[in-house]
This record gives structure tokens, C-alpha cells and sequence, in this order.
């Protein structure tokens, strides 16, 4: 490999990792924070995915898309959390694994009967459209760039909403003793239903965001959902940072993996969670 | 009195029966029966468009001949195979064993056959393949009773080999997943284009369903082939080829595929499929008054047009025909039947085609160049291709 493949390796590396922490962000807040197994994760970034195709087919705009499926995502899971998950809270993770995992195939027929089983794709928008040219045979799509970008901001916008605003101080304050949180006059009712109803907003984001460049497809939901996880727990559950250095690993695990390992090249990934697990088995930014 | 009564009318009853069976001669007693025909086919999940694209073939046919084939009426058992090898065997067997159905028709997924094939072996129950392209099926798994009119993932992949070295390509690049149906298909395009005096410089893999390319695509652009081959179908296919196109190397580095790439995803992939090239047993807009008038009739009746699937479904039920006439509908003729089906001429909508000695048909591949959301046949890959069969003794 020349210098200058490394160099597009690299990118692509950082590009997809980049990509790994929009999908995993709305699990970092239900599951890292919140402390809810959420199975039906990627069936929200799937239902983003779908909405991209619906609205953009009758919009025709991606843009214009995103700013009307973000309420709808909204309020799409403060409608599941205040008839399904407030009252899974107090119960163990084996009723939440059971809910989310039912959640999933219901998903999925709803979406088999309304959509159907085509594979879809979803114009990248005009602005974005075009490629860098980067070797004489290569280009970069500058879509994957926007991506990349929005990313970054999203994950400052978190970790700043998380750490620096007083909702994530009561956000963090309830994560750790729900009833105290209570007892000090805070509706936790609604925060709770505010966090969930923002990471299903964030997954089904990343689910209208990847679209143009994923494609729309049946059972998109799985593959995202695992990787998720992985990128949650190795990160350090509850920490953006942590998400996000863990989803760069992953990227970068997974991109070189396939090009210096081939035969091993699903393995990689799943051998570098092992790892840093021995290594911290609280994850990378596991806080006290 | 009540029961006398029942008595008095199972009496009559049997009189009556007795009655007509002295009048009925046994052959057309028998064929007062229907044939049971065991329809194993996806419903749900990814291929349930592939499994009811089948079904409703099958059946159109059979209308066609006026609900009857060879005299006798036939009966449909169906169950789901979800496209689940896991249950695979449980679920043939509910048709075989309990139903003790007559023929088994079934399916999509290579995994699912496999297993049947093997409940079918075991019962030498007739056993129809209308989709599913392991070459196991009939390379080493071959049996007298296993009869396909589908393709091997050999058959189309060679055939694009060896068009690709008639367009003067000396290096490629493959990729696929890594699983059966890719690196069967691999195999058969590495080898056509070898033969051809080409070389096949890099052989990329990754896990199955992946859909993160670009480490990929830097790979070929970097090994700059004269041509890359891929095997991908549904969302995987769109996915690769809007990624293809927008890396650039859709202009420099032609891409061939078999023809699923291409099937069914053309709307997904936008722009990005515009033109691109590959080889499967059928293809839109072919001249032949068989696939018109196939066309019309399943439009007609379904209100969509039909796919490859529906002429794999079809020409099943045209050859268990073919087999039947041969015995004027009596199954218990097995060897007859068998011989048959083996020798017939099938006129399906693809063309017509023979069967191999290990019962897979011998047809022309077609090369087709993608156009809107349509793959247009420009003519012939490879005429009467048939698959090697290596390894089937029967």
C-alpha cells in the first residue's frame, strides 16, 4: 500500500467512524444515561431511514425532510416512553429486553405492510452531490463529508447539553438516584420522557442522514443496532466522549481489518471490544 | 330411531358408493384425485416478494391449463419457510411426511433447499427447485427425484467472464460476501475469465450482509483492474453501486455483476445503476412471442409485471407438466416420469431449455445493460451454457 492510499484509508477510517457515533448517539443517552436496554434502537434509526423515503419522495428535499421528521421523531418517543417504557424503570433488564425485543418485530411488520419489501434509495441532496477528486482513479463523495461534519457538531452539542446546561445536570443528577431527584421537586416524569423522546430523535436522525448513502432496506434495523452497543459499552456507558473516541476505534478497527485481514475481517472488530475490555472492563471513560 | 335412521343412511351410502365404483374404471378413479403439490416458499421476511413472485407463476400456469395438468386437478399445501435453514427440515417434513405431499415445489434461499432436498432424497419425492442457485444442488447433492429450472450461481457468473474477456479485459478485481452464493459465483467469473486468457488480481471479501465499502473501494482504485466483478443482491447491491458510482470509478473501472445486482434495485440506486452490465438467464424486453404473452397474462392477473422468479415458478409447474403427460397423471410411474421431465424441451419466457444430466437446465445467459429501471437484453453471454454438474453421481 502507497502512502497516499494509507492516507484515504485513514479518511475513510475517521469518516465511518464518525458515522458509527451519529448512529450510536441515541443509544449513548437511553441506554448509557437513562440505563435502558433498548433493543428497538436501530428499528428508530430504521424508521428515520423510512421517513427520509416517504418525505423526500413527496418534499424532494432531504433538508426540508429532516426538519420535519426531527418533531415527528419527537414526539414519537415521548408517546412510546409515556405508554411503554415509564413503567419499565423499576423492572429489571430482562422485561426491558422483552419489550424492546417485541418492539422490534412489530417495527418491522408496520413497516413491511405500510412500505413494503423493496429496496429504496434517497437522492443525496443537489448541494452535496458532487466528489473531491483525490487520486487519479479515486474520488471522495462530499456527502460523506457533510456527514463527518454534522458529526462533530452533534457531538459537542451533546457533550455540552450533557455536562455544561442545567438539563444535564438533572439529567445526570436522575441517572443516579431517581428518587432523590424526585424528592428535591424535580418533574422527573418529564425529564425522563424528554431524554428518551431526544435519543429516538437521535436515532432516527442518523437514520435520515445515512439514507442517501446507505440505501433503504428491510431489516437495515440489525446490523446498526449490534454495532451500536458495542460502541456504547466500549466507549463507557454514559460518556459522549467515550462514544466517540470508541466509535473512531471501531472505524478504524474495521477499515484496516479488511484491508491488512481480509479472511478475519468480521472478527476485528468484536477482538478489539475483547480487548479494551480487559483492559478497562468499564469501558474507556467510565466515570466513578 | 335416530339411530336407525343412520344406519339406514350409511347403508345407502355405501350401496351407492359400491354402486359407482363398479361403474368407474380405475384409471380415472385415480385421476378423480388430485395431485398434492407442496408449495415451500418464503412469505414473510427479505424474499417474500421472491416467494410470491414464484406462487403466483406457478399458479398462473396451471390456470392456463384449465386448473388440470395431464387430467388430474391439483391441490395446494403451502408453509412458510421464512427463509429459516433452521427450521428448514421441520418444515419439509410437514409437507412430505405429514401431508405426504406428491411433489415438493421450493425455494429461495440455498440454505432451506439444501435441507430439503435431503427429506426429499430420503422420501425420492419429486422435488421441484424454482429459485434457490447452490451448485451443490446439482453438483454433489444431484438425486433422480431433484429437478431445478432456476440457474446455478455458477452459470450466470461464467458466462460474465467470459464476456468480459471478449471486451478485451485482462485484469479484474472480485468482491462479495462471504458466503456460498458470492464465492460460487466468484469461482465461476474467475474461471471463465482465466480460460479467456484474463487474470484475476485480487479476490476481495466481506462479512456477510456488511455495507461499509469504502475501505474497498480505495483498494481498487489503488490496483487500478481493467475490470471488477461483484456479486451483491437487495440492499447490499444499491448500496455498492451509489458507492461505486460516487468514488469515481464507475467512468474508469467498468463493473460487472450476475444479474441480481441488478434486479429489482435499480429504483434504489437512482443515477448510479444507469448502464451498468451483467449476465443472468433472463432479461427485460427479450423477442419471443412466449415471454410476451407470459408478460400479459401475469400483468393481467397479478397487476405487475412479472420477474425472473416468476419465470423460475412458471417453467417448475411447465415441467412437472411435461413429466405428467408423459404418464398420462399417473405418478406412481416414477423412472417414466423422471425420464421425461430429463429429456423434455421447456418453452419458457426466458427461451427454451433443456435439462443437464444432472438436471439443471442448459440455457442461454443473456448480457444486459441497465436502462431506467429496466435490464435490457444486447445480446447472448454464453449460448446453452450448461453448469459442469462436477461431483453428481446418480
Amino acid at each position: 500500500m502507497d502512502f497516499t492510499t494509507f492516507l484515504i484509508q485513514l479518511l475513510n477510517a475517521v469518516q465511518y467512524g464518525l458515522l458509527l457515533f451519529l448512529v450510536a448517539s441515541g443509544l449513548t443517552l437511553v441506554f448509557g444515561i437513562m440505563g435502558i436496554i433498548n433493543l428497538a434502537h436501530g428499528s428508530f434509526y430504521m424508521l428515520g431511514a423510512y421517513m427520509a423515503f416517504v418525505l423526500t419522495s413527496m418534499t424532494g428535499n432531504l433538508l426540508l425532510t429532516i426538519l420535519i421528521g426531527i418533531p415527528l421523531a419527537l414526539a414519537f418517543g415521548a408517546a412510546l416512553e409515556a405508554l411503554l417504557f415509564t413503567h419499565l424503570y423499576k423492572r429489571n433488564h430482562l422485561d426491558q429486553v422483552l419489550l424492546t425485543y417485541g418492539l422490534i418485530l412489530i417495527f418491522e411488520e408496520l413497516r413491511s405492510l405500510t412500505v413494503g419489501d423493496d429496496v429504496h434509495g434517497v437522492p443525496v441532496p443537489e448541494m452535496f452531490s458532487m466528489s473531491i477528486p483525490l487520486s487519479d482513479t479515486l474520488s471522495y463523495p462530499v456527502y460523506r463529508l457533510v456527514i463527518s461534519a454534522v458529526c462533530l457538531l452533534l457531538a459537542l452539542g451533546l457533550y455540552l447539553l450533557i455536562q455544561r446546561t442545567r438539563l444535564g445536570m438533572m439529567i445526570r443528577a436522575g441517572s443516579h438516584d431517581r428518587d432523590m431527584v424526585q424528592a428535591l421537586g424535580i418533574n422527573i416524569n418529564g425529564l425522563y420522557r424528554t431524554v428518551f423522546a431526544i435519543g429516538v430523535a437521535l436515532a432516527a436522525l442518523a437514520g435520515m442522514l445515512a439514507a442517501p448513502i446507505s440505501s433503504v432496506y428491510p431489516g437495515m434495523g440489525g446490523g446498526v443496532l449490534i454495532i451500536s452497543f458495542v460502541i456504547v459499552v466500549i466507549g463507557g456507558i454514559g460518556s459522549v466522549w467515550g462514544a466517540l473516541v470508541a466509535a473512531l476505534v471501531i472505524g478504524f478497527a474495521d477499515t484496516f481489518g479488511k484491508v491488512f485481514m481480509p479472511d478475519m475481517a468480521g472478527l476485528t472488530v468484536y477482538l478489539v471490544m475483547a480487548l479494551v475490555l480487559l483492559w478497562r472492563p468499564e469501558g474507556i471513560f467510565r466515570k466513578g | 330411531m335416530k339411530q336407525i335412521q343412520h344406519n339406514r343412511r350409511t347403508v345407502m351410502r355405501t350401496v351407492a358408493g359400491l354402486a359407482m365404483s363398479a361403474l368407474i374404471p380405475l384409471g380415472v378413479a385415480q385421476a378423480a384425485d388430485p395431485i398434492k403439490v407442496g408449495m415451500m416458499l418464503p412469505a414473510t421476511g427479505t424474499y417474500a416478494k421472491l416467494g410470491s413472485a414464484i406462487d403466483n407463476a406457478f399458479k398462473l400456469y396451471v390456470e392456463e391449463q384449465g386448473g388440470t395438468l395431464a387430467g388430474r386437478s391439483i391441490e395446494y399445501h403451502a408453509v412458510d419457510d421464512e427463509s429459516d435453514p433452521a427450521k428448514a427440515t421441520e418444515n419439509a417434513n410437514r409437507l412430505v411426511v405429514r401431508d405426504g405431499v406428491d411433489v415438493l415445489v421450493g425455494t429461495v434461499h440455498s440454505g432451506v433447499a439444501l435441507a430439503m432436498a435431503r427429506v426429499a432424497k430420503q422420501r425420492d419425492t419429486l422435488f421441484l427447485v424454482p429459485n434457490a442457485g447452490a451448485d451443490d444442488l446439482t453438483r454433489a447433492q444431484c438425486s433422480p427425484n431433484l429437478f431445478r429450472t432456476s440457474f446455478t450461481n455458477w452459470q450466470p457468473a461464467y458466462a460474465m467472464g467470459k464476456a468480459a474477456t471478449g471486451m478485451g479485459h485482462k485484469t479484474a478485481v472480485t468482491l462479495t460476501w462471504k458466503y456460498a452464493a458470492g464465492l460460487e459465483a466468484v469461482n465461476g467469473f474467475k474461471q471463465a475469465f482465466e480460460e479467456g486468457g484474463g487474470k484475476v488480481v485480487k479476490e476481495l471479501t466481506t462479512p456477510f450482509p456488511g455495507v461499509e465499502f469504502q475501505s474497498f473501494l480505495t483498494e481498487i482504485a489503488a490496483l487500478k483492474p481493467d475490470a471488477v466483478y461483484v456479486f451483491f443482491a437487495g440492499g447490499g447491491a444499491a448500496k455498492f453501486a451509489k458507492d461505486y458510482a460516487a468514488a469515481g470509478l464507475k467512468d474508469s473501472v467498468p463493473l460487472y455483476s450476475s444479474g441480481f445486482l441488478t434486479d429489482g434495485t435499480l429504483g434504489a440506486m437512482g443515477g448510479a445503476g444507469e448502464g451498468l452490465i451483467t449476465a443472468l438467464h433472463y432479461a427485460d424486453g427479450l423477442d419471443n412471442a412466449k415471454d410476451k404473452a407470459f408478460r400479459a397474462a401475469y400483468q393481467a392477473k397479478y397487476g405487475m409485471p412479472p420477474d425472473v422468479y416468476a419465470v423460475q415458478g412458471y417453467d417448475a409447474a411447465q415441467l412437472l407438466h411435461a413429466g405428467l403427460k408423459a404418464v398420462g397423471g399417473d405418478m406412481s410411474k416414477k423412472a417414466e416420469m423422471r425420464a421425461a421431465m430429463r429429456s423434455a424441451t421447456i418453452e419458457s419466457p426466458r427461451g427454451n431449455f433443456t435439462l443437464s444430466s444432472s438436471h439443471n437446465p442448459v440455457q442461454d445467459i443473456y448480457l444486459r445493460k441497465a436502462s431506467g429501471e429496466e435490464n435490457p437484453s444486447t445480446g447472448i453471454a454464453a449460448k446453452a451454457l450448461a453448469d459442469p454438474g462436477t461431483g453428481c453421481k446418480m
